[in-house]
Parts: structure tokens; C-alpha cells; sequence
């Protein structure tokens, strides 16, 4: 394979992590988009908005997770206690303000960060000795320590049921007493956006850079001068930080922090997010969040499989399209001016209906099986799909395994169609 | 008298019951240009991975300038002005080539662990790189990501990482292994430019690299010294030639 | 007292080898192939399942065959057809696979079973009691937990450090290409790995499955003790394994057992701690309640301590 074709699918140098800097116009642009967003038909309701809320903390959430594990190499199955832990701090001072303390609601994510901060350098001081597998197995201890250690100290975290405290008792400012959901949303754009600005920064600074060499090679990392113990545990608190920003981000938007925020599903959550999304680029995160975080709304009230197809996705990801979703769309902005992206179109075009058919029986067997196993008593006729199904019938079954099987087959066949496609497409790209 | 800008004195190191590196006395001058050659198996890397912090000898003392580094991270013994190069290229992949060099003059510059400062606006440190870049003749391709240079390329640049926080005293693990007469020939010249003035030990097999460069070669079997002298008086030792040079001179 | 603590001490070697079973075939995979499997306690959890559906079929006996061999040929499967392509992507890629396919098995057993617990009870051809300790009864379906749990760190112990084929197999951890030219079959020993460590998770889940809940929730419960174990006990380290998986079993056992706290401690002792004071909601956890985090906090205090863990060999 030539040089160039090998640069050409490489991945682009990290110079500030995607290889381009956004200027300043890239960020008012994002905040011009988040400025008009809750005002988009479809998005002007509270539901709307409600979900534009979520994807915005959800998105720093990630974006902090990336900073361990995209940026600087570490893989953590407990990032979720960091969320949490910021959650309770924040709802915390939500509490003392309801009480009358003399502190603007817009300010408690602050109590969030510094929860996040200081509980990413106590627990960050033992879980960075060491780096690779062991790290992750440290972090999925600490959070089953953690998690566990909530229902123990309800004085603290409010056992079973949590702590609840109100965003509208509150001195307003400006007249804001964030009574609507416009005004969480709102203010939750703020600080999403404050936040990404300052982790993009972070990653710019030489700590930030050190980060990034520490991730490729720590062995070297050391011989030029730093201690990389040091650097992982920098990561860390500015992880911990930022992940304690989104828990109080959510302490407002939901005004109930319970034994969740710490748990390894919220874990486990933001890690496929961010990996879907795509780790090795700064945007990554924050396209995962927003995805998730949209099909999880619109998909979890139409099916109880929510989660296998979450899980199946993530798999797929792994091992299919590795580099995420933004790899994705590097990967088809590169070809997308050659002559020989038409082809590949069609390509997509023909492997899609094979797609579709296997898909469609998938779907089929999952759900009828979780009607079955699950919710008996609905019984077995259901809708999938814009058809009536009984899942008591033999014939259900079997037409959706045929579907599956043959769906699986002729879609394997366009599998050299597709490859050949972007092999002309990116030769073409490599050219130009 | 002044300080040797490297003293071993009596190292040793064992892997649990194998001696290794059996007593080494060194000392190598400021500005002196050394080489360490011997057959394979007698220490080398191992000698150099205890110099520059990446095991802890069992016995002895090694001193840079005077401070004692024996048994001391490699960070540490960095930041105290000594900087190394490996045998198997250690390069940032996903880094570009001026990311590379840029990440290893950061802290030399004393930017340390600096998280309010935008890296790209600091000048000296940017200066710095493109001086290393140059020197190792990779200017043009400091957009690359490391990770698809060619071999030399990346030889360059392991070599230029190791000496772009102007160190004082430089150490090569066989900086010319695997390369070609001609690019032998430009990775030497390569070296005597950019350890112009500073102090250099080098691990070399190519013995044309070594009469070419050392001031002075040290001859390592069994993990042990079995001499150090100028390069003419090496070739002609009979103990050197019996145990190393042989009659198969390269 | 004496009674409470024999009871408690076989309890916990119980408990203990059980923490063992799951632990040794996770172990082999990882000293074999460096592969941390996070899918590991979701195979011991299938073979939970297994055991109860094909006991239901068959019978116990010939579900304790079953359920192994069926839960080697996922394991051989999820190498042959999922792993081997993400091997060369290195290890982080190899544990987020992992990791994907544990989500993935919880929900399945949740589409076939459902999300309550199954009625997995012991089976009456081995629930009889076997001795007499102080009163209590030890029940023979613990006495063959114990036989098999031995067995396996017998079979492999021997496997690991005597046979050929298990250096030939650490071997082509660190050289693949070099055993493969010396005409080893490296990926198909990769998948041999796998399939008899996912059999002895299994194993381990025909026994685990009516000691504990048979339940979805059942790899996740179980999974991070056995991550615990591995950290306590040392990468790679089967010895290691055991006597951390002992050492947390008596631990845990023992901490569910004893109904004193902090406060009652400092009592004892003539120092009394009020309501007022800040630490009383700490100080007034008794331990049994505090006993799921036991495995946990020795995790803390072991990697504070000593990183490497107990009796590590591999530092990762």
C-alpha cells in the first residue's frame, strides 16, 4: 500500500487532538446553535427541551470521561462516582439554599466541580499508582466501594430513596427562578459549553500535550522529564472535576440525586458513550452523548430491549468501526468530494436492504422473546414494526429466524461491494 | 579537578541470582564523546537502562555531574540534564513529528505541569522544536503522525527527542542498527552536529560509527569492562581483540 | 463463640472456594493470553442458567456435564469469532469487547428467563447433610464445592507450570509469530484457552447457581468480586487467586457474622461518640451491614499497600 494511502487512512495528528484547532468562530457558532436550539419546531416543548437538558449534561459527562480515556490512555469503569459524588455535593447546597443561604442557583454546578474535584484527587491519589488493566480494575472497585457506601451512609446520601431539593426556592437572579424548563435548559447550555471550551483548553496546555504522550508511550513520557504517576493523577482531578460539573448539572435539571449517580450502569453508560461517539477525537463524546442519550429517550418507551440494542451497538462499534462515530464522519468528509463517492452511496444503498431484512428479524426475535419472558401478562400480540405479531405463534417465529439467517446472508455477500467501493474512494482521496 | 560529567563507580546488578552487570568503574569527562561496544549479551542496554534510570543497580553508585542517580526514576535523572535514546524506537505514534519533539523540550523549559497555559502560544518552546526538527533534517514532515514514518524517519526522530532539551549528556542505544551505509554515514554526521560541546556515550556494533565518532571506547563483555582506551590503542589490545574484535572486524 | 466461628470459618472457606472456582478460569485466560475477560462471571452466570434449564430437562447429573461443555463452546466462540479480530488492537480494545458482551449476555438471559430469580434450588440428590459442626449441618452440595473447587486448582496448577503446552502457550503471549513458525497453531491454542477457562466458569456456575441467586443480575453481583480477587491476589498469579479468594470469603463471612460497630468498639473502650459528633452516622454502621464493601476496602488498603497485589508476577 502506498505512503500516502497509509496517511491518508491514518489517523489525523493529534496537534490539539483532531488536528485542526477550533478557532473562536467554531465556538459561537456552537453557542449561536445552543442559543436557537430550544426554539427548533420539534424541540420548542418541555420534552424538547427536557432532552436538549440531558443530552448537554450528558455530553460533559462524556467529555470528561474522554479525558482519561481518549486523551490520556485510561480506562475507567467507576467515572460515574465522580458524577455522583459532584451530584450530591450539589444537591447538598441545593438543600442549604431551599434553607435560605443567600447562594443563585446558576452557581451550584460549582459545588458539583469542586465535589468531583476533590473526591477525583482522594480516590484519584490511589487509583492512578498504576495504569492499563489494573487501573480499570481499581476504578471498578472503587465504584462498587462507593456505590455500596451510599446505602450506608443515609445521613449523607439519603439511603434508598435519596435526597431531594427544589431549583425554584431559591434567590433569583436577573429574574430567572427556573421554573420552566427553558431556563434549566438554558442554563445548562452555559455551563456545557463553558465547560467544553475549558476541557479543549485543558487539553492545550502542556500538561494537557503531556497527557497525549503519556497515552502513546508512558515509558518515554518518563524519560522526557515527567513523572507520569503525577500526569495520571492531574487527569484524574481534572476528570473528577468535570464529572462532578455534570452530576450538579443534574442535581438542578431532575431535583432528586439518588444511589444511581454512582452506580456502574451510569459507569458503564458514559463509557459506551463516549466510545461510540469516538475517543480519539475531541467532538467524539459529545456526539455519543447526544446520540445515546436521543435513542435512549425515544427508544426505551416503544421496547424493554433498550439495553441489548445499546449493548449490541457498542460491539459492533468495537469491532467494526473502532474510531467511533466521528471516525465515521472524518472517514467519509475525506471522500466525500471524490468522483467515486456516488459509488459508494450505492454501494451503502444495496447492502442496506439486506441490512434491513436481517435487522427486521433480529428485532423481531428480541422482542417477542422479551414479551414472553418479561411481560406475560400483556400477552402475545404486539405490534413490531407498523405490523401485528403474536408471539404465541410458531409461524412469528419462524419467519422472523428466517428473516435473521437469510437477512445475515445476503447481506454478507455485499459486504466485498462495499469494501471495494472505498478502496476507490479512498485511493481517489489520496490522490487529490 | 573538574567533575567527570558521568562516574560509575563499582556498579553491579543481578537479576535475582544472575549477576548482569559485574562492577563497572567509569568515568567519562565532560564533553567526551564515548562509545561502549562489546558482544551481545554483555550488558549494554542493561548498563544504560541503570545510567538512565530504568532499573536500580544492586550495588554502587553512579553520579551525573556529581549527584549521585543511582536507583532514581528516570525523571528525575532526566530533569538532572541526562537524556537517552532506544535501541527499539520509543516515539509518540499518534503524536505528529513537531508534537514529538515539541512534548520533550516542555519540561526542560520549566513549563512543568502547566494547566493554564496555551501550548501553542508559548514561542520558546515552539523555537525549540523546529531547531530540533531541523537539525534532524524532519522540517518537512512535522505533520506526520509518528506512527507512519519510515524506520530512518523515525531513527531521526528518536534521535531528535533525546537531545531536543539541549541535555548535557546524551546517551544512543545503537542509533545506526538497521540502516544502510548511506544512511549510517548521515546518521553520523547527524550525531557529531548535535552532540557538538555536550557528552556523548553511544552504544554501537557498527564499528566504522565508532572510529568515526568516540574520543575514547570502553569494551563491555560479561558485564564487565575489559577496557577503555582511544580508538587505536583498543584496536591493536590483545585482550579486546581475543574476546570481541576477533579477526571478523566490521 | 467458638461455635459461631468454626461455622463462620467453614462458611467462608465455602464461600471462599466458590470466589475461587470463578476466579481460576479467568486467571488462566489472562496468564495465558493477557485478556482481561469481563464477560468471564457472565459465562459462570449462564452456566448458572444452564444448570437450571437442563436440570429441569434432564436432571442434575447430566446438567453438571452440559452446562460446562456448552459454555466451552461459547467461550470457544466468542474467541474464534469475536476476540481474534480485536487481538491486534491491543489489550484496551480487548477488555471494551469484553465488556460489551457482558451487557450483552445480561440482557439475553434476561430475554430468555426473564428478570426475576429462577428457581434454582439445590438438588435433592446432593442436598443432604454430610456432618454434624456444633449444631449446625454441613450440607454435602458444600462438601462437593469444596472437592471441585480443589480439583480445578490441582488441574490447573499442573496445566500452567508442567505441561508443554503451557509454555507453549505463555510463549505465544509474548512471541506469537515465533511459536507460529515454529509450528505451534497459535490461535487455535487461543481458542483451546478460552474454552476451558469459559468451562470452568461454567463449572463453577452449576454450583454457584443455587448457592446464589440465579438471577440477570448474577455476573454483575458476582463479577467485580472476582476483579477484586485478581488486584488482591496478583495479575496472573493462580496461587495468588486462591489465597485471595480465601482470604475475602473468611473476611466477608465473618463481617456478615459480627453485629458490632465502631461505636459499640469505642464503647468498649470508655470513648463515647454522641449523636452530635460528625462521625456518629460512620461510627454506628455495624459491621454486618458494612460487610458488602468488605472485598472492596481490602482492595483500597492492598493497592495503597502493595500494587503488584499478594503474589503478582505480571505488572500491567
Amino acid at each position: 500500500m502506498s505512503e500516502s494511502a497509509v496517511a491518508a487512512r491514518a489517523p489525523p495528528a493529534a496537534g490539539a487532538v483532531s488536528g485542526r484547532t477550533p478557532g473562536a468562530w467554531l465556538w459561537l457558532g456552537a453557542a449561536g446553535v445552543l442559543l436557537v436550539l430550544p426554539h427548533v419546531p420539534g424541540l420548542d416543548s418541555d420534552y424538547g427541551r427536557s432532552l436538549l437538558t440531558q443530552m448537554g449534561i450528558a455530553a460533559v459527562f462524556a467529555l470528561s470521561f474522554n479525558i482519561l480515556f481518549g486523551q490520556t490512555g485510561l480506562l475507567s469503569f467507576g467515572h460515574a462516582v465522580y458524577f455522583g459524588l459532584g451530584a450530591y455535593a450539589a444537591i447538598h447546597l441545593m438543600r442549604a439554599i431551599n434553607h435560605g443561604l443567600p447562594v443563585p442557583i446558576v452557581l451550584v454546578p460549582l459545588a458539583g466541580a469542586a465535589g468531583g474535584l476533590l473526591s477525583g484527587m482522594l480516590f484519584g491519589s490511589v487509583t492512578t499508582k498504576k495504569a492499563g488493566t489494573i487501573f480499570a480494575l481499581i476504578t471498578l472497585g472503587v465504584g462498587e466501594l462507593v456505590y455500596a457506601a451510599t446505602f450506608m451512609l443515609p445521613g449523607i446520601f439519603g439511603g434508598e430513596e435519596g435526597l431531594t431539593a427544589s431549583r425554584t426556592r431559591a434567590p433569583p437572579l436577573f429574574g430567572l427562578a427556573f421554573a420552566s424548563q427553558l431556563e434549566v435548559y438554558y442554563a445548562t447550555a452555559l455551563w456545557s459549553l463553558a465547560a467544553a471550551m475549558l476541557i479543549h483548553a485543558f487539553m492545550r496546555t502542556p500538561v494537557g500535550r503531556i497527557c497525549n504522550a503519556v497515552r502513546d508511550n508512558p515509558e518515554r513520557a518518563e524519560f522526557v522529564g515527567y513523572n507520569t504517576r503525577r500526569v495520571r493523577f492531574i487527569a484524574f482531578a481534572a476528570a473528577g472535576l468535570f464529572a462532578g460539573l455534570a452530576g450538579g448539572l443534574s442535581a438542578i435539571n431532575y431535583e432528586i440525586v439518588a444511589a444511581d449517580a454512582v452506580s456502574a450502569q451510569r459507569s458503564g453508560t458514559v463509557l459506551i458513550m463516549a466510545y461510540i461517539g469516538g475517543a480519539a477525537h475531541f467532538v467524539g463524546p459529545v456526539l455519543g452523548a447526544i446520540t445515546i442519550t436521543w435513542l435512549q429517550s425515544s427508544l426505551s418507551g416503544y421496547t424493554s430491549a433498550w439495553l441489548l440494542y445499546l449493548g449490541l451497538f457498542f460491539i459492533v462499534v468495537n469491532l467494526y468501526a473502532p474510531s467511533g462515530l466521528a471516525g465515521l464522519l472524518l472517514m467519509h468528509g475525506r471522500v466525500a468530494r471524490t468522483r467515486a463517492f456516488g459509488a459508494l452511496v450505492g454501494a451503502y444503498a444495496v447492502a442496506l436492504v439486506p441490512a434491513a431484512v436481517m435487522a427486521a428479524g433480529a428485532i423481531a426475535l428480541i422482542e417477542m422473546s422479551y414479551r414472553v419472558a418479561t411481560q406475560p401478562e400483556l400477552g402475545t400480540k404486539m405490534r413490531l414494526l407498523w405490523t401485528a405479531v403474536d408471539a404465541a405463534s410458531a409461524w412469528s417465529w419462524t419467519i422472523a429466524g428466517l428473516a435473521l439467517v437469510a437477512g445475515f446472508a445476503a447481506f454478507r455477500a455485499t459486504w466485498p461491494l462495499v469494501a471495494g467501493a472505498w478502496e476507490r474512494a479512498n485511493a481517489e482521496a489520496a490522490g487529490q | 579537578m573538574t567533575v567527570p560529567a558521568l562516574q560509575l563507580e563499582r556498579v553491579e546488578k543481578r537479576f535475582g541470582a544472575t549477576p548482569v552487570i559485574r562492577g563497572i568503574s567509569l568515568e567519562i569527562a565532560a564533553g567526551e564523546r564515548h562509545a561502549i561496544i562489546g558482544p551481545n549479551g554483555a550488558g549494554k542496554s542493561t548498563l544504560f537502562n541503570l545510567v538512565s534510570g530504568a532499573l536500580s543497580p544492586t550495588r554502587g553508585s553512579i553520579r551525573l555531574d556529581g549527584t549521585e542517580i543511582a536507583g532514581a526514576p528516570p525523571y528525575r535523572i532526566n530533569r538532572l540534564g541526562l537524556s537517552r535514546s532506544f535501541q527499539v524506537t520509543n516515539i509518540f505514534p499518534r503524536l505528529s513529528v513537531f508534537e514529538n519533539i515539541r512534548c520533550s523540550v516542555l519540561w526542560s523549559l520549566g513549563y512543568g505541569y502547566s494547566f493554564w497555559r496555551d501550548t501553542e502560544k508559548l514561542r520558546d518552546a515552539r523555537e525549540h522544536a523546529e531547531r530540533a526538527l531541523e537539525r534532524i533534517g524532519m522540517t518537512a514532515r512535522r505533520n506526520t503522525p509518528a506512527g507512519v514514518l519510515t524506520y530512518a524517519e523515525q531513527r531521526a526522530l528518536e534521535i531528535g527527542i533525546t537531545i531536543a532539551g539541549d541535555p548535557r549528556v546524551i546517551l544512543l542505544d545503537e542509533p545506526t542498527a538497521g540502516m544502510s551505509r548511506g544512511e549510517a554515514e548521515h546518521a553520523v554526521a547527524l550525531i557529531r552536529a548535535v552532540t557538538d560541546g555536550r557528552t556523548l556515550v553511544m552504544v554501537e556494533h557498527d564499528m566504522s560509527v565508532v572510529y568515526g565518532l568516540a574520543d575514547r571506547i570502553s569494551v563491555l563483555v560479561y558485564g564487565e569492562v575489559i577496557a577503555t582506551d582511544v580508538p587505536a590503542r583498543i584496536h591493536d589490545n590483545a585482550a579486546v581483540q581475543a574476546a570481541y574484535l576477533g579477526s571478523a572486524d566490521a | 463463640m467458638l461455635e459461631l466461628a468454626t461455622v463462620s470459618l467453614l462458611n467462608g472457606v465455602v464461600y471462599g472456594l466458590l470466589l475461587f472456582m470463578l476466579t481460576s478460569g479467568l486467571t488462566l485466560i489472562f496468564s495465558m493470553m493477557g485478556v482481561l475477560n469481563f464477560a468471564h462471571a457472565s459465562v459462570f452466570m449462564l452456566g448458572a442458567y444452564f444448570s437450571f434449564q437442563f436440570g429441569r430437562w434432564v436432571g442434575f447429573w447430566p446438567a453438571l456435564v452440559i452446562a460446562p461443555l456448552l459454555c466451552g463452546a461459547i467461550g470457544a466462540a466468542i474467541e474464534r469469532y469475536g476476540l481474534r479480530r480485536v487481538h491486534p488492537r491491543g489489550h484496551v480494545a480487548e477488555i471494551l469487547f469484553t465488556f460489551g458482551l457482558a451487557y450483552v449476555i445480561e440482557e439475553l438471559v434476561t430475554m430468555i428467563w426473564g428478570r426475576n430469580a429462577v428457581a434454582n434450588a439445590v438438588p435433592t440428590a446432593i442436598d443432604f447433610p454430610l456432618l454434624r459442626v456444633f449444631g449446625s449441618t454441613f450440607p454435602a452440595y458444600k462438601a462437593l464445592m469444596m472437592a471441585i473447587s480443589v480439583t480445578m486448582f490441582a488441574f490447573l496448577y499442573v496445566a500452567l507450570k508442567k505441561t508443554r503446552i503451557g509454555l507453549v502457550i505463555q510463549a505465544s503471549l509474548t512471541h506469537p509469530q515465533m511459536v507460529s513458525a515454529l509450528g505451534h497453531d497459535v490461535p487455535g491454542v487461543f481458542v483451546l484457552v478460552f474454552a476451558i477457562g469459559s468451562a470452568l466458569a461454567g463449572l463453577a456456575g452449576v454450583i454457584g447457581g443455587f448457592t446464589l441467586l440465579t438471577q440477570p443480575t448474577l455476573a454483575h453481583a458476582v463479577g467485580s468480586i472476582v476483579f477484586v480477587v485478581v488486584v488482591v491476589g496478583g495479575l496472573g498469579s493462580l496461587s495468588g487467586a486462591l489465597i485471595a479468594s480465601l482470604l475475602i470469603g473468611i473476611l466477608q463471612t465473618f463481617a456478615v457474622a459480627i453485629d458490632y460497630s465502631l461505636l459499640d468498639l469505642a464503647r468498649s473502650l470508655g470513648v463515647s461518640i454522641t449523636r452530635a459528633s460528625p462521625f456518629y452516622e460512620l461510627a454506628s454502621i455495624k459491621l454486618a451491614t458494612a460487610a458488602p464493601i468488605v472485598p472492596y476496602l481490602l482492595l483500597v488498603v492492598m493497592l495503597a499497600v502493595r500494587p503488584r497485589g499478594l503474589l503478582g508476577t505480571r505488572d500491567v
